[in-house]
């Protein structure tokens, strides 16, 4: 599968043999295990593991829950309350269900900065980025429709303003959001449809990921340095990189087991954390929240939708030159999703030719900027919409913007690139520095690290 | 333009500061004490007990616990009333049954009647919508610190009414510091010795209001004892687990790295 040269599998026993020439299962279990890494992969390549673990989680956690479940107006909420009292764990699972969403959604802005700092996005990786922001949108739409399940006031009033901008569409918006919706309001027909593409998009996810994972076991990995493993000879590679199998599978669960500490003290100590209280009020239509806030892993994206307001200028120019087609509720929309096509634009906005911006000065500070800005469009897109906050969203919504669109491809011309090393080898080398004379050839792994 | 950035967000942050000063709007909370606050709080079955009656003297005059089962009053970590009592409590509640087209005594497998009220909600999950404590500026630190915030809204609530009415659209409005809005339609439900406490506790406003706000943090949590011991044990397995892996990762590694094998 991998285009760095290493061994691949060979049938041992007879049996083996008929099953290999049938069917090739134990050799693609065997060439994904044994995969070549790069051996100087840092603790921020654990995110896909984690990712696995929730999708996996939520699935299994889903599928008992939906067992207990009634999508109907009348019966959602009062099922939930049933989960929570009646069945057998059912608390445990419902929380497990809730907070999953959330480490969900940490590890993938997590993974997804790794592969912007990393330059992980950069040829030839354009597909694995690709499919991965593609599996992004799914889990927003997912995570967005499981919200909607349990039927609470913040349940109904998200799925409204969600749906709604689909309404803000010119000409046929309204005619959309009545169809997504299955009626001229949330209602009972929405709640169905939502339940049941709740159950369906997890495992299109499933599907996508084996088509990212796919994807970048056929690029190899990138690595902290974003230099590429040498492909030369097996020599050559087995000198930059380590089997996926002991080494990463190790490390990678380790990592798992430390976050899976934190994320169960959450479940155990504080589920409703994360929530909205208003989610354990009863949906009601004549009753409209305060603030109507989404999950918090939705708010920069809220943020950006809510930035451009009617009085921003650049608002009111673009809605005079399209003679009022696009409005100021359109162009809030258009910038939301916009927001996440430049994100997934970035293999191309990107000019630098160094991958890594561990090499790239300049970078470095409008890469941590731009985290620093994440952070404040989360906070900001649960203040009401008052006084400052407006202002701080504008200015964070333009930052997001103006970090893909103008200092990605700039950056790429004006910056002057460190010196990157040579080869994975010598990066490796140079942070763990040989200390005995007589110790084993460099890279050798022990045959057998168990013991 | 590093330092251009800075000053902007100092500025912005100091700006937003005083907003959120000026903005104000939610109700009073008084930050009450509660035996089920903190990651090893338990529920105090006396208190439980003592909102109970509470609640049956009081409350359930006019509001409904319809998502609680009765049964589960005789739950060990909750008010773990006897099962005879609970029984008891049960047969003197009525429901309507479908199947016989009649009424009929509660049995414990039946919830909590629905309110009586129209416009009392029902309280199975107040305790859990009413959480508060998102400051400050909407980090949500304070819940870390003070506890969820709704069993101390509910307390909070029926120990601060003013005692100023007013009249509006014939129905009568009562002065409240902690209901959003500043006026409530619940007229003050309690006083000095409105119940008689069995255990000899002395009914005061607040004793009763903190005791029935415990109650009523059961009725929305009933499995909170047992998932705290769930998280605690799982966190406990879980570090252990860690401590293991982080020992078979260093081995692991130590001679790729050419530090020996120890």
């Amino acid at each position: 599968m991998s285009g760095i040269p290493h061994d691949h599998y060979v049938p041992k026993s007879k049996l083996e043999n008929w099953l290999h020439t049938r069917l090739p299962v134990i050799g693609l279990i065997h060439s994904t295990m044994t995969i070549p890494t790069p051996k100087n992969l840092n603790w921020m390549w654990i995110w896909g593991i984690v990712l696995m673990f929730c999708l996996v989680l939520q699935i299994v956690t889903g599928v008992v829950l939906v067992m207990h479940y009634t999508p109907h107006t009348d019966m959602a909420f009062a099922s939930i309350e049933h989960i929570m009292r009646n069945v057998n764990g059912g608390h445990m699972l419902r929380y497990l269900h809730m907070n999953g969403a959330s480490l969900f959604f940490l590890a993938v802005y997590l993974h997804i900065f790794r592969g912007l700092y990393y330059g992980s996005y950069k040829a030839p990786r354009e597909i694995t980025w690709i499919i991965g922001m593609l599996i992004y949108l799914m889990m927003m739409g997912t995570a967005f429709m499981g919200y909607v399940l349990p039927w609470g006031q913040m349940s109904f009033w998200g799925a409204t303003v969600i749906t709604g901008l689909f309404g803000a569409i010119p000409f046929i918006g309204d005619s959309v959001q009545t169809w997504l919706l299955g009626g001229p309001a949330v209602d009972n027909a929405a709640l169905n449809r939502f339940f049941s593409l709740h159950y369906l998009l997890p495992f299109i996810i499933f599907g996508l990921v084996i088509v990212h994972v796919w994807a970048f076991h056929t690029t190899g990995n990138n690595n902290p340095i974003g230099v590429e493993v040498r492909r030369k000879s097996k020599e050559e590679a087995a000198r930059d990189t380590l089997p996926f199998w002991p080494y990463f599978v190790i490390k990678d669960v380790f990592a798992l087991a430390v976050i899976l500490v934190g994320f169960w003290a959450v479940v155990g100590f504080m589920p409703n954390y994360l929530g909205h209280p208003d989610n354990y009020i009863e949906a009601n239509p004549l009753v409209t929240p305060a603030h109507i806030v989404p999950e918090w892993y939705f708010l920069p994206f809220y943020a950006i939708l809510r930035a451009f307001d009617g009085d921003v200028w650049v608002v009111i120019a673009v809605s005079w030159l399209t003679g009022g087609i696009i409005d100021a509720k359109f162009f809030g929309v258009l910038a939301m999703f916009g927001s996440i096509v430049v994100m997934a634009l970035a293999p191309w906005l990107d000019t630098s030719s160094v991958r890594s911006g561990r090499f790239r000065p300049m970078f470095k500070w409008w890469f941590w900027l731009f985290i620093i800005n994440f952070v404040v469009l989360t906070w900001v897109g649960a203040r009401p919409a008052e006084g400052i906050y407006p202002y701080i969203a504008l200015l964070g919504s333009a930052y997001w913007f103006i970090f893909f669109l103008v200092i990605l491809p700039l950056l790429g011309v004006i910056e002057k690139p460190d010196q990157q090393p040579e080869t994975i080898e010598d990066d490796f080398n140079a942070h763990y520095p040989e200390r005995r004379s007589d110790s084993a050839p460099e890279g050798t792994p022990i045959p057998s690290p168990a013991e | 333009m590093i330092k251009n950035v800075t000053l902007c967000s100092l500025v912005i942050l100091t700006l937003s500061v005083a907003t959120a000063f000026a903005a104000g709007g939610e109700g009073y909370v008084e930050d009450y004490e509660f035996s089920f606050e903190g990651p090893f709080g338990t529920y105090d079955q006396n208190q439980l007990q003592r909102g109970f009656q509470v609640y049956n003297e009081v409350c359930a005059s006019c509001h409904g616990l319809k998502y609680v089962p009765l049964r589960t009053l005789a739950d060990p970590d909750g008010l773990g009333l006897p099962d005879e009592q609970v029984r008891a409590y049960a047969s003197d509640l009525e429901i309507y049954d479908p199947v016989i087209d009649d009424y009929r005594a509660r049995k414990p497998s039946d919830p909590f009647p629905d309110s009586a009220l129209e416009t009392a909600p029902d309280l199975s999950v107040m305790a859990k919508a009413r959480a508060g404590f998102h400051g400050p500026y909407g980090l949500g630190l304070n819940q870390l610190f003070k506890g969820t915030g709704g069993a101390e809204y509910i307390a909070s609530l029926l120990t601060h009414y003013t005692g100023e009415e007013k009249e509006e659209a014939g129905a009568i409005l009562y002065e409240n510091e902690t209901f959003s809005g500043g006026y409530i339609s619940m007229a003050p439900p309690l006083w000095e010795d409105a119940v008689e406490y069995a255990d000899g506790t002395l009914a005061t406003e607040e004793q009763m209001a903190k005791d029935v706000a415990a109650f009523l943090m059961w009725a929305a949590e009933p499995k909170m004892m047992a998932r705290k011991q769930a998280g605690f044990n799982g966190v406990l397995l879980l570090a252990i687990l860690s401590v293991l892996l982080y020992l078979t990762n260093k081995r692991l590694w130590a001679p790729v790295k050419r530090k020996g094998v120890t």
